[in-house]
């Protein structure tokens, strides 16, 4: 269950011209456990804002957010970081390291849950064949085209089985086929019992894999359902 | 694969996040200096040491007019004096300098004079005697020896003894605050290292971060290549200051062996604390370098986030 009661959020920007930006305003809402979400609004409505607290990069500046049944509020850095691992998220710019190869990047989650090289190694192989990079397994993220970071992106988010998967812009760099592709693994995902929340712009997407929306504009809830 | 990817001990990919091929060139420079510090204190201590055991082991009493009776028909004063050292326990081998010996000792000040027996003034006799550990305190046996030849002093070289104790405790104190500033420079030189480190790789530690990885998976990594960086330095300036320290013992030992084959042996010259230093300062710094780059990456990740 993720809920957000009465969440606001301004960033404090010291000292720059025009002050404090509030990004997010009273945002309530309920997700239940293996729910699915469209996150849509307009550029700058406040989506990856909304991700980052969920993905635990922010703190709200009022209100309160229960994640995966925990008092974000609540939690101390260990605490923090032990939800973080159960929580898949791919970035809007990716975030891959840059000294890394795509397979050592996806392989990062498992080891730091202290997964067994063996396990590891099935396991990225596996999922990075499954996203079509077979091929790309020793490539560094610059020896890599915008389409191919993205999947590595979300094979990083996915490969530990995340019991939350949060995406921003996903499809962004891909095309209509991958797309879908994408659709796919996240929809079995899904099924298996992975609440998911995906932003994006393509309402093309959203029409050809209906499910409820939360809407925003301006940093407000427009729309749930 | 063609390429091998991330060893074991380096899940997080930070392994080369501290290539600072300097810190254990400076680190070897600081153990050099607390070696010769700790050279120091010590061969501080073996000197006074064996200067307090000579000192300590002779007791001067000198008996003003000796040779006037004790009492009317008894024996001389400095005789009862010497009887009395004898039956004395702790002390042994009294022995009653002659006038000749006198005359050599006094020669320096006196001059021509005191040894043609021409001076004007009374001489004391002067009685040299061992001292053991259940010897009686100077302060005990003076007056004891006063009440048989009034005016009879004791010198058991306690006044010096104290002083070179003083010196030894002042300078053991120097050697310690050197080598606490030793250690914490090389603490400071480990800290912006790794300071360094963390910058360069600050995208990759919040990336990481935001992965989940713990405080303690990263402060590892790097107190981990610290420690190693910096164990690799205390090794050198361990080794680097061993002939220096051979050497040092070699001209020290002249202070206390008279026999030249004694002096030359320089293996036994190196007090075994000394070959110690290598193994020694390679796990102080070990030491100092986990230490440092845990609490640096510690305080640092609180700051990030
Ligand atoms: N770190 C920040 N400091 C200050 N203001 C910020 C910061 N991040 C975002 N904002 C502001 O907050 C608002 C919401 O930004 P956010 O990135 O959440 O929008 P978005 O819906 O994800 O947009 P897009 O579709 O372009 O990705 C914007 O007005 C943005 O300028
Ligand atoms: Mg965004």
């Amino acid at each position: 269950m993720i809920r957000f009661t009465h969440v606001g959020l301004t960033y404090h920007r010291a000292g720059a011209a025009g002050g404090d930006a509030v990004a997010l305003d009273d945002i309530d809402f309920d997700i239940p456990d293996g729910g699915f979400r469209w996150l849509t609004g307009p550029s700058g409505a406040g989506k990856t804002s909304l991700l980052k607290l969920m993905y635990l990069a922010a703190r709200p500046s009022s209100g309160r957010i229960d994640l995966l049944d925990t008092d974000t509020l609540r939690l101390d850095r260990r605490g923090t970081a032990l939800l973080r691992r159960r929580i898949g998220v791919v970035y809007q710019d990716f975030r891959l390291l840059r000294h890394l190869s795509a397979y050592d990047n996806v392989a990062l989650p498992l080891r730091l849950a202290r997964r067994k090289e063996v396990q590891v190694r099935a396991d990225v192989t596996e999922l990075l064949r499954w996203v079509g990079l077979a091929g790309r397994l020793d490539h560094r993220p610059e020896e890599l085209s915008g389409g191919e970071q993205q999947r590595v992106a979300i094979a990083r988010a996915v490969i530990a089985r995340p019991s939350l998967l949060l995406a921003d812009e996903p499809t962004g760099n891909l095309d209509d086929d991958q797309a879908e592709r994408l659709m796919h693994l996240i929809r079995s995902l899904n099924r298996m019992g992975t609440t998911i929340i995906v932003a994006t712009h393509n309402m093309g997407l959203v029409a050809r894999h209906p499910a409820p929306v939360l809407e925003l504009v301006d940093g407000r809830l427009v729309r749930h359902g | 694969m063609a390429k091998p990817h991330a060893s074991r001990a380096d899940r997080i990919g930070l392994r080369a996040a501290m290539a600072d091929r300097l810190l254990p060139f400076m680190v070897a420079a600081m153990s050099f200096l607390a070696a010769l510090a700790l050279a120091g204190s010590i061969a501080a201590g073996a000197l006074a040491s064996h200067w307090l055991s000579g000192a300590q082991g002779l007791m001067t009493v000198e008996v003003p007019t000796p040779s006037q009776p004790v009492t009317a028909n008894g024996p001389l004063r400095q005789d009862a004096v010497l009887t009395l050292l004898q039956a004395t326990k702790g002390l042994s081998d009294a022995h009653l300098l002659s006038g000749a010996e006198l005359a050599t000792l006094l020669k320096p000040w006196l001059g021509a004079a005191a040894a043609d027996g021409t001076l004007p003034i009374a001489l004391p006799a002067v009685i040299v005697v061992k001292a053991d550990a259940r010897a009686p305190d100077a302060a005990v046996l003076g007056p004891k020896l006063a009440s048989v030849a009034p005016g009879t002093i004791v010198d058991s070289g306690a006044r010096w003894a104290d002083r070179l104790a003083a010196l030894t405790t002042s300078l053991r104190a120097s050697a310690a605050a050197v080598l606490v500033i030793v250690a914490l420079v090389a603490a400071s030189v480990v800290a912006v290292a790794v300071r360094a480190g963390l910058s360069q790789r600050r995208e990759a530690i919040e990336i990481i971060h935001g992965l989940g990885a713990l405080d303690s998976d990263i402060a590892n990594q790097f107190a981990l290549r610290a420690m190693r960086l910096a164990a690799t330095g205390g090794l050198l300036g361990g080794v680097v200051a061993l002939p220096v320290l051979a050497w040092l013992a070699l001209l020290s030992s002249s202070f206390v062996a008279s026999a030249p084959a004694e002096r030359l042996d320089l293996v036994t010259a190196l007090p075994p604390l000394l070959w110690g230093a290598p193994v020694m300062f390679t796990l102080a710094t070990a030491l100092i370098g986990w230490l440092a780059a845990q609490i640096t990456v510690r305080g640092w990740l609180k700051r990030l986030a």
